[in-house]
């Protein structure tokens, strides 16, 4: 899966030394994004960069732009201004089909799928492989299958189960590992684990870390900075629709990474103060 | 089975590997009951209590096999439209002028035959296109326009009412005497070609069924054990063949005469009963069909173009209701003003609910609308025998439709209720 060229390095918990550019393969780019809605401008010169084979964790404040920055990757939205660079190469992202085509998958929060289908069904869903016209269900679920033990998911007994009978955790799963069942590059993740207990988070970050180390891109956008510390390779706070910092995980503290959240500064990191406060 | 090579597979899908045993499949069953999924078993339950109670306060008549011949072709039209509204129920619309709409139809095919004397596939396609053109505009109106269902098509049924009455004129009725059409619920097959399609059909779903476990088994994917397979083949092999049977039984009421067969319009409904099963569960678009009614966002989210998906089922529904109205013309031999008024539509619509099809949209497959369209008929044939007044009708068929519904919410709730 991994592209020819340089060797994809810089897996989970490899220690310091490594210097930020050289981690992966930069899959996705972003340089210099506007967006504006009307008057409001949410996104002011935002550069973003995913690698290959790792967890970027998207943080920020409410109304910071994450969401925004989400539906520019995924199409929904277009971008005023800047780049986007994918696979080294500039890409307009007019849709979301252009999106899925150049192998970026979305699982937003509100997990989009259908209750009453089956989790191969919803995997397959919008991309059912047939056989002339008729539906090929055998190789579907067997490719669903294959998917779900690729990411070691053990928490869902039949790939038949109807979707309705799931927990939460057992429906994110069923989002996350529909995301990777394409020969997907980048997942995006909307707030994965806002609403799961204790061991369905577990089983979820797991999820995500596999995600990552199975060759794909990872943006996890969350809230919570155990979650973050625990799977991210590296984080990029959001603060007021600009880029407050991004940083290495081993780089930072809790409480740096909340300062960037709250006030887009943390001692010599984030934004230089005039700014930081110009946009307030 | 060897531990080195599907280890991995096997260990995280231990349930989902192998084939499920009768035991397990059926504590599966019962536990899916128990979450709501009652699937067929109201209508069944229902069919039996009828029968038993109609038998029990009409001994002689209500089984009798003139009657019971009489039941199939009563049940023709409310079964076609009903396998329309599934279509629409599955995306948690409604159609509320389907029936006007095969009053609408019929009176299209019956003024082509007698007033311009057009063969009858001339008329019956002219039907079935108005019928498509109909669906087009409720689809048109509903799907772009985004009127809610319930408004569009109950403007159309005040509506289409207006155009049959202009069409047939005040108070008189078209009748159809072409000898195709009127053969429809009229004429019955030849008895050896009732049992060649009976036994034809037996087999082939036999073979389908029995291929499709033995693929799922060789391939190691999920499936039912061979004993639940074949059971379910040999209970539609016996209905199938108990039913040409009984219907080839020489029902007439003279010794003169003979009458048997299966009526002709029984094999129609096989026949969209077959094309309606394969489009919702072996096709891309029955999928999608599904899945739009079961969360339209996803769906949306998933690429699927929601709007011509909507757009397509009130076309399909429009589509069979001219079908039902052509056979409903065949059946009374003539088209009135009020063809396709009154309770037509409430009884498709109690027929598809009864079946199983949920008014919530997503659940719901086409044989629900043959077995609703047979409690109905039977209801509807059983209340004339008892030779109930008018008003008690309404206010029966009316209580059959509110109870169904309440099955319906209520089986629902328990859904979401044992789900996550």
């Amino acid at each position: 899966m991994a592209p020819p060229g340089r060797a994809r390095s810089g897996a989970h918990g490899e220690p310091e030394g490594n210097d930020v550019a050289e981690n992966g393969e930069p899959v996705l780019r972003l340089v210099g994004v506007n967006k504006s809605f009307g008057p409001v401008h949410v996104l002011h010169d935002v550069d973003f960069t995913l690698r290959q084979g790792e967890v970027m964790a998207l943080v920020g404040d409410n109304g910071a732009g994450k969401s925004t920055l989400i539906k520019c990757i995924a199409g929904i939205h277009p971008i005023d201004s800047g780049v986007i660079e994918y696979d080294g190469r500039e890409v307009k992202i007019g849709g979301p089909r252009d999106a899925a085509e150049l192998g970026i998958e979305i699982v937003y929060q509100d997990l989009a799928l259908a209750d009453n289908l089956d989790i191969v069904q919803n995997m397959f869903l919008g991309r059912e492989q047939r056989k002339g016209i008729v539906l090929d269900e055998d190789a579907m679920e067997e490719k669903a299958r294959e998917t779900l033990a690729r990411l070691s998911v053990r928490t869902v007994k039949s790939v038949r189960q109807q979707v309705s009978s799931l927990s939460g955790g057992q429906r994110q799963t069923v989002a996350i590992a529909k995301a990777a069942l394409w020969d997907s590059k980048v997942v995006v993740l909307d707030e994965p684990t806002a609403a799961l207990g204790v061991a369905q988070t577990r089983q979820v970050l797991d999820l995500v870390r596999r995600l990552a180390d199975t060759g794909h891109a990872v943006v996890l956008i969350s809230h919570n900075m155990n979650d973050v510390f625990e799977v991210s390779d590296r984080i990029t706070a959001l603060y007021l629709g600009r880029v407050a910092a991004e940083v290495k995980r081993t780089d930072v503290t809790h409480g740096q990474v909340v300062e960037l959240i709250t006030a887009g500064r943390s001692g010599d990191l984030g934004l230089a103060p005039t700014s930081a406060a110009e946009t307030i | 089975m060897s531990t080195d090579i599907p280890r991995l597979a096997d260990a995280d899908f231990a349930a989902d590997r192998r084939q499920l045993d009768v035991r397990s499949a059926v504590s599966d069953y019962w536990a899916r009951v128990r979450a709501g999924e009652l699937g067929a078993i109201p209508a069944i339950l229902a069919l039996a209590f009828l029968v038993v109670l109609f038998t029990g306060l009409r001994p002689e008549t209500f089984l009798s096999k003139g009657n019971v011949a009489n039941l199939f072709t009563q049940a023709l039209p409310v079964t076609i439209l009903a396998m329309g509204l599934v279509f629409v129920l599955l995306l948690g619309e409604i159609d509320l002028s389907a029936g006007v709409a095969s009053g609408v139809c019929g009176a299209v095919m019956a003024k082509l035959i007698v007033d311009s004397g057009q063969p009858w596939y001339v008329a019956v396609i002219a039907a079935i296109a108005v019928g498509v053109v109909i669906g087009t505009a409720i689809g048109w109106l509903v799907s772009v326009i985004r009127i809610p269902s319930f408004v569009v098509t109950l403007a159309l049924f005040l509506g289409l009412q207006g155009i049959t009455l202009k069409l047939i004129g005040k108070g008189g009725t078209v009748p159809v005497r072409d000898d195709v059409i009127v053969a429809l619920a009229n004429k019955n097959m030849p008895i050896w070609l009732g049992w060649t399609l009976a036994v034809v059909v037996s087999l082939g779903y036999a073979g389908s069924q029995l291929w499709r476990w033995d693929r799922q088994r060789r391939r190691g994917l999920h499936g039912k054990p061979v004993q639940l397979v074949a059971a379910r083949v040999l209970v539609v092999a016996v209905i199938l063949l108990f039913g040409t049977f009984v219907l080839s039984l020489d029902r007439a009421p003279s010794p003169l005469v003979t009458l048997a067969g299966i009526p002709w319009g029984v094999p129609l409904v096989a026949v969209l009963l077959i094309i309606a099963t394969f489009v919702l569960d072996r096709t891309a678009y029955g999928r999608h069909l599904y899945a739009v009614g079961g969360n339209a966002e996803a769906a949306r989210r998933a690429g699927i173009n929601v709007t011509r998906i909507r757009m397509s089922v009130f076309m399909i529904a429009s589509g069979l209701a001219a079908v039902s109205g052509i056979v409903a013309a065949s059946r009374l031999n003539s088209v009135a003003t009020d063809s396709g008024a009154g309770n037509t539509l409430l009884y498709a619509v109690g027929a598809a609910v009864i079946g199983g099809t949920s008014l919530f949209g997503g659940r719901g497959r086409a044989r629900d609308a043959i077995l609703g369209g047979l409690v109905i008929a039977i209801i509807d044939n059983g209340l004339g025998l008892l030779g109930v007044d008018a008003y008690a009708n309404f206010l029966i068929t009316g209580g059959v439709l509110l109870l169904a519904a309440g099955i319906d919410a209520l089986s629902r709730r328990r859904r979401s209720a044992t789900g996550r």
